[in-house]
């Protein structure tokens, strides 16, 4: 457990920088969820088609794959810069690639949540003259959302746990640092393991409790 | 007007005309199309041939146009509608502040209005799923009566409530029909069609089989199709 002890502040630190990829990632990828299903339900046959190609596209590609675009593709071959300074650079293209992948996820989530919204809401909402824009935004997916937090709640807790594909493109998050640890204490090798599941769980566990507490708390009762 | 569902021919050569301040009630066997007819006023159902005119004017066809025309015609539902997420008082009022801009203080004052002439008022604050059938319905009634619309629309408003609860909604509905709100209602209810209606369409497969006065229609039909429905209505 020494191991484990004697680097705890550069633990901490990592799992700090997990968070915080954890955290912005979550919020892009809600909005860009929210964007992506308004399209999927869209009248408008073109803005359907997109919506349904980026889902399929990239919530069927691996995660180290557009990490990786993210990080070589957008970074160093089309030179996207957020800063000169390398690893917040690093960590933008990480947030960027974290978020546009389980956008896909919150997107699907989002639509499952709609079919559990009934008919007649969506008519109510047209009979007193709400556009679809109104329809969507003040009837359609408060309902919606509410029916699918428990899964949006899975989809975060994989996202905390996916932040550590962000070591392919160097960025100094919880996985990086473990496989560093190994290289310089060999001898240490499950405690560090243990060490950083149990850091994990940490984040996770309460993750799991606090949106099956959110779900029941905010269930439409119909 | 003509619609088809697929292959089946849902609104045959329909031609009605409904004057201002008319209550029209429409009756027939299920299937027979009324709700279809009343969903195609203010067009949640759209159709295949012919022109809906509404205030002289034919129906938009979507985007903001038609979304103003709805908000014109109130509507009724056989299973109330109300926003689940919302309370009452925010079922009312969500209309008048979204779609006619109406100052929030304005449109609750006018929402505590309207829910105490349907008797309602100490309901505002709770969810839809805490009232009874009957008093969701009247809640919905006041939702229409908020955009102070220039027709309603009833489809089976009482069809899907408790037996001692279909009369407080009625109640409502012939009051407004006393001060000479234009509506269209699809019923069975016999009473409500005696009392409040100024004229029965009769529909059967599609088409209108018999227009007429209430009293005549329900004491001596010109159609032996309507003698045949009344007949299996009225004698139990």
């Amino acid at each position: 457990m020494d191991a484990v002890i004697e680097n705890l502040p550069a633990i901490l630190d990592a799992f700090w920088l997990t968070i915080k990829l954890t955290a912005i990632s979550a919020v892009i990828s809600l909005i860009l969820g929210i964007v992506l299903v308004a399209m999927r339900v869209s009248p408008l046959p073109v803005l359907r088609a997109v919506g349904t190609a980026y889902v399929n596209g990239v919530r069927n590609s691996p995660l180290t794959l557009i990490m990786l675009f993210s990080g070589l593709g957008l970074g160093t071959v089309m030179s996207l810069k957020f800063s000169d300074d390398l690893s917040v650079q690093d960590f933008w293209l990480a947030i960027i690639a974290l978020s546009l992948y389980h956008a896909s996820f919150v997107c699907e989530a989002l639509r499952s949540g709609i079919n559990t919204v009934p008919m007649g809401q969506a008519e109510a909402a047209r009979a007193i003259g709400l556009t679809f824009m109104q329809n969507l935004r003040l009837i359609i997916l408060p309902q919606a959302l509410r029916a699918v937090i428990a899964p949006l709640g899975s989809i975060l807790i994989a996202l905390t746990k996916n932040t550590t594909v962000a070591a392919a493109i160097g960025v100094g998050e919880t996985a990086l640092l473990m496989k560093n640890l190994f290289e310089l204490e060999g001898d240490s090798v499950i405690p560090i393991f243990i060490g950083f599941a149990i850091g994990f769980l940490i984040l996770t566990l309460p993750t799991g409790l606090f949106f099956g507490w959110l779900a029941k708390r905010l269930a439409v009762v119909r | 007007m003509q619609k088809h569902f697929g292959s089946l021919h849902v609104l045959r050569d329909i031609n009605l005309n409904i004057d201002r301040g008319e209550v029209v009630v429409v009756i027939g066997p299920s299937g027979g199309g009324k709700s279809t007819l009343c969903r195609a006023i203010n067009r949640l159902e759209t159709i295949d041939e012919g022109r809906i005119l509404f205030d002289g004017r034919p129906l938009p066809e979507e985007g903001r146009a038609l979304a103003r025309l709805r908000s014109d015609v109130g509507m009724v539902f056989q299973s109330f509608n109300l926003f689940a997420h919302k309370t009452i008082m925010e079922n009312v009022t969500l209309g008048p502040i979204k779609v006619r801009g109406v100052a929030r203080e304005d449109a609750e004052k006018r929402a505590l209005e309207l829910l105490d002439r349907v008797g309602i008022a100490s309901q505002a604050q709770k969810y839809p799923a805490q009232l009874s059938g009957g008093q969701q319905q009247r809640a919905a009634i006041a939702r229409a009566l908020a955009m102070n619309p220039k027709m309603i629309l009833f489809d089976e408003p009482t069809s899907a409530l408790d037996p001692e609860m279909v009369q407080e909604v009625l109640d409502v509905m012939i009051e407004l029909a006393q001060e000479g709100m234009t509506m269209m209602v699809v019923t069975h209810e016999m009473g409500f069609a005696r009392r409040a209606a100024n004229r029965v369409v009769f529909m059967a497969d599609g088409q209108i089989v018999e227009e007429n006065t209430p009293d005549e229609f329900f004491t001596n039909a010109r159609t032996d199709r309507a003698k045949d429905f009344l007949s299996k209505i009225l004698t139990h």
